[in-house]
């Protein structure tokens, strides 16, 4: 599939539409729930922290460490990217599956248009600005627990902050980065293998992207254990 | 002129096609007709390259599509325009954007000629006041419309349509046939019409070919239709009781 993907390109005029319109779908669409999510499960981090320092000797700059690690390491490249498996993936696989059923799919084909190239091409370009979304969310996942640690009363933004600049190492970031470009192109590829090749009617539209969200899934639990594995060991 | 030679399809052990050989001509209209599971789909599928016959050859004006490039092939389906039957328009395009697409994506017109094209072609198929609105907004019988004028504007040499009435009421799907049949003529195009409505095989059909379990069992025009002794097209047309009370009174007249 991938190959045929970049084989027989559409033409530019029409690709480059194709491409501002997927950035507005798949990018700037996600921007609100992954700002929500991730102001707010940072502040969960952030008071979870604190209400378990219970020993004095504890320094409090903790919290922002522990939120800092949980959030840039962890929260905002994988778990963010679980849950735009179910935004995204499932929007690619119903738009794509619903496509193949109405046989909008056949009649690029019949035309002499590349269907792979001009559905899923797109798709990859757009999701290479996902790690600006997954920055706003490491950003915003900081933010929240500052606010939830300062606001509630666990720290103040000085020892907040002071936690967020403890022992900082900048090959996290870009461990971050790296999962990200890699669970990126996982989001554009499985969903819109699962909607390509899909077969049936409206109901398989819908099992289809159940499936696409499960294998997105695990696909990115997996390659998170390999690329943790690989990078940080 | 589209040459049929000999073409056998299967899937599995089944054998949908089983030797069909036939000629389409240019400026005519010709028909598919058959039971449900006869291969009408398998052999207009088998027409416009989404299925490889087993065996046999398709030849457009000379061109045998198996012995193509891919290049050629995709040059060659610019040249082929199709009607599906649940008229496939891309849902997030407005009519007029449907109907410009292959325009876009094929020729180097600019903005201004495309539109230009687009609204003849839309004004050919007498849709009024759609141009803006997405498939969704138009009934039935618009998208068939929307979907005529897609598949004409880069002027094909061939056109497919797969069950156009399908879903019309018999009003609209008489005019629907009579729009098909008026740019086959008009454009001389080689007009391929997969249908099961014996109204439209009444109405448009220059060529008729009858397929039974996988067999050509009968060709010939319209009008042959009445005067055949072929046991095979009678069953099919004469199952629908109002050629029954057709056949009745001609007897009578007789």
């Amino acid at each position: 599939m991938l190959k045929e993907v970049f084989r027989n390109p559409t033409k530019w005029s029409a690709m480059r539409q194709l491409i501002f319109k997927e950035i507005d779908d798949l990018i700037i669409d996600s921007l609100g729930i992954v700002c929500f999510i991730s102001f707010f499960v940072g502040g969960v981090v952030s008071i979870q922290t604190a209400l378990n320092l219970t020993n004095p000797l504890i320094p409090k700059y903790l919290i922002g460490f522990a939120t800092r690690q949980s959030v840039i390491l962890e929260f905002a490249p994988t778990f963010i990217s679980i849950i735009m498996a179910g935004k995204m993936g499932s929007f690619i696989t119903s738009s794509i599956g619903t496509m193949r059923v109405t046989e909008q799919i056949d009649a690029l084909e019949v035309m002499g248009v590349n269907s792979l190239n001009y559905l899923i091409f797109p798709k990859i370009i757009a999701l290479l600005l996902y790690p600006f979304v997954i920055g706003i969310s490491m950003f915003l996942g900081v933010f929240g627990g500052w606010i939830a640690s300062v606001y509630g009363g666990f720290a103040s933004s000085n020892e907040f902050i002071t936690g967020i600049q403890q022992e900082f190492i900048p090959f996290h970031i870009a461990y971050a980065f790296i999962k990200t470009v890699v669970f990126a192109m996982l989001l554009a590829t499985i969903p819109s293998f699962h909607g390509y090749y899909m077969k049936g009617g409206a109901l398989e539209v819908g099992k289809a992207s159940t499936v696409s969200f499960v294998w997105t899934s695990v696909t990115i639990i997996l390659s998170n254990y390999i690329l943790t594995q690989l990078l940080l060991t | 002129m589209i040459e049929v030679k000999n073409v056998e399809k299967s899937f599995g052990d089944s054998k949908v096609l089983k030797g069909i050989s036939t000629v389409f001509d240019a400026g005519k209209t010709n028909l598919i007709i058959g039971q449900s599971g006869s291969g009408k789909t398998v052999l207009l599928k088998s027409l416009l390259g989404i299925h490889s016959p087993d065996k046999g050859t398709i030849s457009f004006d000379g061109r045998i599509y198996s012995e193509l490039t891919p290049d050629e092939k995709r040059a060659l389906r610019t040249e082929i325009g199709m009607v599906f039957q649940g008229s496939a328009l891309f849902d997030s395009m407005t009519v007029e954007e449907n109907v410009g697409f292959p325009l876009k994506m094929f020729t180097n017109k600019t903005d201004a000629e495309i539109k230009e094209r687009v609204n003849f072609v839309i004004n050919r198929v007498n849709l009024i006041n759609a141009n803006h609105k997405k498939p969704s907004e138009i009934s039935g019988g618009m998208q068939k419309r929307v979907a005529i004028a897609r598949a004409i504007v880069n002027n094909p040499k061939y056109l497919f349509c797969d069950e156009p009435n399908s879903g019309l009421d018999p009003k609209t799907a008489i005019v629907i046939d009579n729009l098909i049949h008026e740019i086959t003529v008009e454009y001389n195009i080689t007009t391929v019409v997969n249908t099961h409505d014996m109204n439209s095989v009444m109405e448009i059909g220059d060529k008729i070919i009858f397929l039974k379990e996988g067999i050509l069992a009968w060709e010939g025009t319209k009008k042959d239709i009445f005067k055949t002794d072929n046991e095979a097209i009678t069953d099919f047309v004469y199952s629908s009781n109002l050629f029954k009370k057709i056949r009745k009174a001609q007897n009578k007249e007789d």
